[in-house]
């Protein structure tokens, strides 16, 4: 148990020069502004002293290591700026709409891995068969689609030929109070106040949107769960397990299927990575109220402290997550130490 | 001497076309791959010769028109034939992202070059590099760069170009790492090659086959990418032809039930993106046989 805590305690220093770079890329990022940042940080109806005003709390006159260590202190106790549209500091915003991205990511990956990993083993155990067929036709076209226009389509079909969908605005539609905010996610929020009418109005709004990415995330999980149980059962130990005696669903879950989860899990932060950016253009689409499309507003009117808040805030939420990837890892396979890598 | 080369060279050349025919007759998805491939290369290059009308002209007398003889693809809410428009945004949305992928090619070449034959600091500097920028959520970085840069096309190209950068850069340092000690390089370097020249003619070389198929694969990622970028709204703006714009104009009239504004130039993205998956698969097929699924 101490040796699992030390490799714990390795993993999470690794993290540490990775998120030294990304703030020092973010960092650069603002500073690559063509002209004076100052000038773009203050907006455009600013006048001489406000903007002088900015670039003091920049630190814009001072030599760039220092600003650079200025921005970090900034960063460091959570201050991102204000963000001009809003007139909110941008971090309050981003606290604010985060839930309402979450919400959406996670349900669609939740979706996404109930259907591909079942989808992928099928077609691994039985090649040649429809289910491997349709899991390669999934695979192919879900790869070939852009998101945002699936989720076009899906409006298309569900909401205007059906009539089956709520409109696309948002995560409630107006004839319901939104539940109080425990932890911003609606559907957690709505069933502890015991409403199921928000509940269901929330669940309604959430299922086009969670679709469209799902669909977009499908394709590569199911890949590599085929390719990863493919792989593991043709190893020596199912053969052994095989000859062994044991039944055949023995020898699947607890084999082949847990060493197969290995490569599965690391395409999952790959996903992960995909699902980030996909879930801004579902965002518009849908005008769900998360902080990619608060991004998407805050870059239609060149407000740079907002869209730079959200790009490390992104980056940020990518590391911890793909460090919780890592710590699965040793959950899923005890042999994995981080110190040989 | 001479003989003996003459009549080498034809017969592998004979080799490798009969190889590629094969596996062409053998995956007939492969062959419609090109076809298709084909198709995006006429639509690119003769687009503005073919299509039927002046994509920008705009007439309010048949806007919103659903797809007719007149008017395969419909019109838009200014009149303007969705048809030509699609035809035409080919060309933009193809140089984009061939531009992006080319550049992540050269630079990710040099860079992973530099990195698996000196290896050393400079390895560790440019790995770390990478894995920053991998550390990002790869669309939400070119975001910030195109919002960073200034929002125009060639801004677009770049943030592609640079989020695409550590794949190529780390496919070709593999490759270059493990030939560095090979006989082959040894031997050209006592022939007193310099090391440049090693590594550029001798070695280099060996990772063009993967490199190839990456870009494949890549271009349709490209594709999407840029489309992406403009559907919300960076680099390519309206009244531009582009597929990203046009699906985005598109979606305010969906839910009016104009489907046709925004499906045919989602279509022919679609359609682009399908291609290149396919090439690509199809590229690897021939390259590396044994990584076929």
């Amino acid at each position: 148990m101490a040796g699992r805590l030390r490799t714990i305690g390795l993993r999470i220093t690794h993290a540490i020069p990775v998120i030294l770079g990304v703030v020092v890329v973010s960092f650069l990022l603002t500073r690559a502004l063509p002209g004076d940042p100052a000038v773009y940080f203050a907006g455009h109806a600013a006048d001489e002293a406000s903007i002088e005003e900015v670039r003091t709390a920049l630190g814009l006159d001072k030599p760039l290591p220092e600003q650079f260590l200025v921005y970090a202190g900034n960063v460091l106790t959570g201050d991102l700026g204000q963000s001009l549209s809003t007139g909110q500091p941008v971090i309050e915003d981003l606290a604010h709409r985060l839930p309402a991205s979450l919400e959406l990511t996670l349900t669609a990956l939740l979706l996404s891995c109930t259907i591909a990993i079942p989808l992928g083993v099928l077609a691994a155990t039985r090649p040649g068969s429809a289910v491997d067929h349709l899991c390669r036709v999934l695979v192919t076209a879900g790869v070939s689609l852009p998101t945002f226009f699936t989720g076009v389509l899906l409006i298309y079909i569900f909401y205007y030929l059906l009539g089956i969908a709520p409109s696309p605005l948002g995560r409630l539609d107006f004839i319901y109070i939104e539940p109080d905010r425990i932890t911003g996610f609606y559907l957690i929020d709505a069933a502890i106040a015991g409403d199921w009418e928000t509940w269901t109005g929330a669940l309604k709004q959430l299922v086009l949107p969670a679709i469209t990415l799902t669909l977009f995330t499908l394709a590569p999980l199911a890949r590599m769960t085929r390719a990863a149980m493919l792989s593991a059962l043709s190893s020596d130990y199912i053969r052994t397990a095989r000859a062994a005696g044991l039944t055949e669903d023995k020898v699947l879950f607890t084999y082949a299927f847990r060493n197969a989860l290995l490569p599965v899990v690391t395409t999952l932060g790959m996903v992960f990575s995909f699902t980030l950016g996909a879930n801004v253009l579902v965002e518009k689409v849908f005008a769900w109220p998360g902080i990619g499309s608060y991004a998407v507003e805050a870059l239609v009117v060149s407000d740079y402290a907002a869209v730079q808040g959200f790009v490390l805030a992104m980056a940020l939420l990518f590391v911890v997550l793909n460090l919780v990837i890592d710590l699965s890892y040793t959950l899923i396979d005890p042999r994995i130490g981080f110190e040989t890598r | 001497m001479s003989d003996i080369t003459t009549s080498q060279v034809p017969v592998k050349q004979d080799g490798t076309l009969a190889h590629i025919g094969y596996v062409l007759r053998s995956n007939p998805v492969t062959l419609l791959a090109f076809t298709m491939f084909a198709i995006l290369l006429l639509a690119a290059v003769l687009g503005p010769v073919i299509v039927p009308y002046d994509p920008m002209e705009s007439n309010a007398a048949i806007a919103l028109q659903p797809p007719s003889m007149a008017h395969w693809f419909g019109t838009d809410n200014l009149g303007r034939d969705v048809f030509s428009r699609v035809i035409l945004a080919t060309r933009l949305d193809l140089a984009i992202s061939v531009a992006a992928v080319a550049l992540s090619f050269l630079i990710g070449s040099v860079l992973g070059s530099v990195a698996g034959y000196w290896g050393g600091w400079l390895d560790t500097v440019l790995n770390r590099l990478f894995d920053t920028i991998m550390a990002f959520p790869l669309f939400v970085l070119a975001m910030g760069i195109v919002a960073a840069l200034g929002n125009t096309v060639e801004n677009i190209v770049y943030a592609t170009a640079v989020i695409n950068i550590p794949f190529y850069a780390r496919l070709v340092r593999a490759e270059v790492n493990i030939r560095r000690d090979a006989g082959f390089a040894q031997a050209a370097k006592l022939a007193g090659n310099s090391d440049i020249r090693v590594l550029a003619l001798h070695i280099f070389p060996n990772a063009l086959p993967p490199m190839m198929v990456q870009v494949s694969l890549n271009l349709g990622w490209a594709i999407l990418n840029a489309a992406g970028l403009s559907f919300i709204g960076l680099g390519v703006r309206p009244p531009t032809a582009e597929w990203g714009i046009m699906v985005a104009e598109g979606a305010n009239f969906i839910v009016s039930g104009e489907w046709w504004l925004a499906f045919f130039p989602g279509f022919a993205l679609m359609f682009a993106v399908f291609t290149f998956n396919l090439l690509g698969d199809g590229l690897r097929d021939m390259v590396d046989p044994r990584q076929r699924s």
